[in-house]
């Protein structure tokens, strides 16, 4: 083997981020063939893989946007295959589960609000998805100790759920073992064209050159994207997430903000905190908040412990939607940035990996060019 | 596997067994003392666990306490007469609201 990171390693691709769009792209192309370098902060790294909870989820993705819609269910359809390498490549089952996803309404206002929702979503191409009441939503899941305050809930039969740790393992030993090189512990400084491709500067003195690169590095993409001319603006948004000790199965199906794992776990989230802050602490307003609307889902839950709590910063582009470029000053870079990474991750490791190799970026990622945010300010998060 | 240092002075009792115990010692303690270290049976395969950290940290040495499931060992007293037992994968629930 060679010494990882000496001036002379030339890489066919360097991936400048490791988390979950990163490792999938980096899988991808290793798989196809290419000598990939995934250049890596580390432990430190503001992660957003590490706050991501775990589903696999079309039925909210992409209001306003089409593209964005369609790029999501070809991933999902994509998934049963990805889950079965990925269990494979890390050893263990990434617990991929497509029983259905919901997203609870609480009220008759909740209820009539998401139902504009549902039809919004059918007049952009999302089939399947459906409204159940309260009534539907007990056939659906006899034995779920539901609140009385559920008033039903939005249904995609195509959605479910996925351990995303064990995905995230997974994407990695899959690029390891197609002979990429994980090249963790320094953030990049600098990147120069050269002759046939780039010099990658990392702050550690070493340097990687590579002849395409691939910036998927979540919420510190705006700095490394400037490096290769391109404006991508992404903020920082906090996600807070609630784990309880290990529960008999009690919810059979996964829902927005309140799943329960493979192990029993019952995971509780999320905020979404836009203050442009890279604090990653956790708040108890925010955790009471959602520890108190789980309670409305299912109230039995008031006798489970909460073993952890833990916060994660998610990059948010001014629309919420994510953004893939090549660039036009530095021929073979390109950047991925998403909030989506698991839903995401089967597009990246397939068409997305295969266009970083080929140059052109397929249909749908396509539609999704940073050049839409000029003028933009942040609006809204999804 | 262990040796005490100070005598017992109560029993407890353990899957309907009796075990000579020290009021206020650690239940994990008093266990592991008398020689159990199968504390539980895992949710997800069924596996035998006891304690690993002693400190309240890693939740592998879940017991059932008087009835209550998936209390730590380690962070329990023993008071004399005490019942506990194996915990048996996941903790359930009954339903007050059905």
């Amino acid at each position: 083997m060679s010494s990882h990171g000496s001036p002379w390693d030339s890489f066919d691709v360097a991936i400048i981020g490791g988390g979950m769009v990163g490792s999938a792209i980096g899988f991808g192309c290793a798989e196809r063939g290419a000598r990939v370098a995934m250049l890596d902060e580390g432990d430190v790294a503001l992660r957003a893989a590490r706050g991501n909870f775990g589903l696999v989820w079309s039925q909210s993705k992409g209001d306003g946007m089409p593209a964005y819609a369609a790029w999501t269910r070809q991933s999902v359809a994509l998934w049963p295959a990805l889950a079965e390498r990925a269990s494979t490549l890390a050893g263990r089952d990434v617990q991929y589960r497509a029983v259905g996803g919901l997203t609870f309404c609480l009220d008759d206002a909740e209820f009539a609000a998401r139902q504009l929702f549902v039809q919004r979503m059918h007049n952009q191409g999302q089939e399947g998805l459906q409204m159940l009441d309260r009534h539907q939503l007990r056939e659906l899941m006899s034995g779920c100790p539901l609140g009385p305050e559920v008033r039903g809930a939005s249904y995609q039969p195509a959605d479910g759920h996925v351990d995303p740790l064990t995905l995230l393992r997974g994407l990695q030993a899959g690029m390891r073992a197609a002979g990429g090189v994980h090249l963790p512990g320094a953030s990049v400084e600098s990147i120069t064209p050269i002759a046939g491709g780039y010099r990658i500067t990392r702050a550690d003195g070493s340097e990687v050159s590579a002849r395409r690169i691939v910036i998927a590095a979540g919420v510190m993409t705006s700095p490394l994207a400037k490096m290769v001319g391109l404006d991508v603006p992404v903020r920082p948004v906090r996600g807070q997430n609630i784990v309880t000790e290990r529960l008999a199965p009690l919810l059979p199906l996964p829902a927005s903000a309140i799943r329960q794992t493979g192990d029993g776990t019952v995971q509780i989230g999320v905020t979404s905190e836009d203050d442009g802050s890279f604090e990653t602490a956790t708040t108890t307003a925010a955790l009471s908040r959602m520890a108190a609307r789980a309670l409305r889902v299912l109230p039995v839950l008031a006798q489970a412990r909460m073993v952890r709590s833990w916060a994660a910063l998610r990059p948010m582009t001014p629309d919420g939607f994510p953004a893939y470029a090549e660039s036009r000053t530095h021929p073979g870079c390109f950047v991925a940035t998403c909030h989506s990474g698991v839903t995401l991750a089967a597009v990246h490791a397939g068409r997305l990996a295969e266009a970083v190799l080929t140059g052109t970026l397929p249909e749908h990622a396509r539609d999704l060019h940073p050049d839409r945010f000029v003028g933009m300010t942040h609006v809204s998060s999804h | 596997m262990f040796r005490r240092t100070e005598p017992t002075d109560c029993t407890i009792e353990w899957e309907g067994r009796a075990l000579p115990a020290r009021a206020g010692e650690s239940l994990a303690v008093a266990l592991l003392a008398a020689g159990i270290t199968s504390f539980r049976e895992t949710p997800v395969t069924g596996t035998a666990r006891g304690p690993l950290c002693l400190m309240g940290a890693c939740f592998d040495c879940l017991v059932e306490v008087e009835g209550a499931q998936n209390i730590q060992a380690c962070l329990t007293q023993v008071t004399p007469g005490m019942r506990a037992g194996i915990q048996h994968g996941a903790r359930g629930f009954v339903d007050d609201a059905a």
